[in-house]
């Protein structure tokens, strides 16, 4: 395997989406290949890093905001229940 | 992670939610609304970069909802249904705040060998705690804003909101193997970016 083809099965051997047979060829490659091994390292921190830093919150005063919307809007449609 | 049976019932707890939305029940879309407007506004503000506009998507795509949840069959789940919309408002947003009009998901600007690593220098053990918070929470910003649309939308529906290859597909409109090949390319650039404030470095050095 080349390291070109390795990098085009990543994503799916990082989300474990792969036939068994690739992905034992995969870690042949890894097993002599330190470049392929530092990038499937990396992207697998990459992932990680943005999966458990979550950028943005929800600002102040948005979800109030959306709530009166949503109620002015169902005001104005007759089978609205409960708008207060 | 989700346990299977905590995911169907909650499959089934947001169908039971729609449903009684649909008959107007406001207090039922409330939920809906209380559910998902983080998520919501997480994805809107990767999109658009700009935090005026993903809090006018995140009330656009909720309204849309609500005025067309007839229109909502059951057939995928509402939450996908719901950011389908909300992708949709941010992307208008963004080509309205771009001269460029073109924006769209289909934008594909990469050369097959565009995502070729570059920078094979091994990271550092813990790169995230060689800054500090805020200071990390800025490189990641700095480095997701710095890719096409196309390729920031289908990572943060992936790998930040850890929806599956099928649904982002579905939301974006895109064939599996064009979701997979973005978020390929995606992850890569992503990395090489990186690379370059985690990389192991000597005392004293800067990254560029």
């Amino acid at each position: 395997m080349k390291c070109s083809e390795f990098l085009t099965e990543l994503t799916d051997y990082l989300d474990g989406s792969i036939t068994t047979g690739i992905r034992v060829e995969l870690e042949e490659h890894l097993q002599w290949c330190h470049e392929c091994e530092v990038v499937l390292n990396t992207t697998k921190k990459t992932i990680e890093i943005y999966r458990n830093n979550q950028l943005y919150e929800l600002p102040d005063g948005l979800r109030m905001r959306l709530q009166e919307a949503i109620i002015k809007k169902c005001k104005s449609v007759k089978s609205c229940k409960n708008p207060e | 992670m989700e346990t299977i049976q905590k995911k169907a019932e909650n499959v089934a707890d947001e169908l039971a939610l729609v449903q009684a939305a649909k008959s107007g029940d406001l207090e039922a879309f409330s939920q809906l609304v209380k559910r998902y407007d983080r998520n919501i506004f997480r994805i809107a503000q990767h999109i658009t970069h700009n935090e005026e506009d993903a809090q006018d998507v995140v009330q656009e795509a909720f309204l849309k909802a609500y005025t067309n949840l007839e229109q909502f069959q059951g057939n995928s789940k509402f939450y996908t249904w719901l950011v389908r919309i909300a992708v949709n408002e941010a992307l208008m947003k963004l080509r309205r705040r771009r001269s460029d009009k073109t924006v769209s998901i289909d934008e594909d600007v990469e050369t097959e060998d565009g995502s070729m690593p570059r920078e094979v220098a091994d990271w550092s053990p813990n790169p995230e705690q060689l800054y500090g918070q805020s200071e990390l929470g800025d490189i990641l910003k700095k480095t997701i804003q710095g890719l096409p649309p196309g390729f920031r939308t289908v990572f943060v529906l992936r790998d930040v909101e850890g929806l599956s290859t099928e649904e982002t597909a579905e939301m974006l409109g895109l064939s599996v193997p064009a979701v997979k090949s973005r978020l390929l390319r995606a992850r890569l650039q992503l990395r090489e970016r990186l690379a370059k404030y985690f990389k192991s470095r000597r005392s004293g050095d800067n990254p560029r």
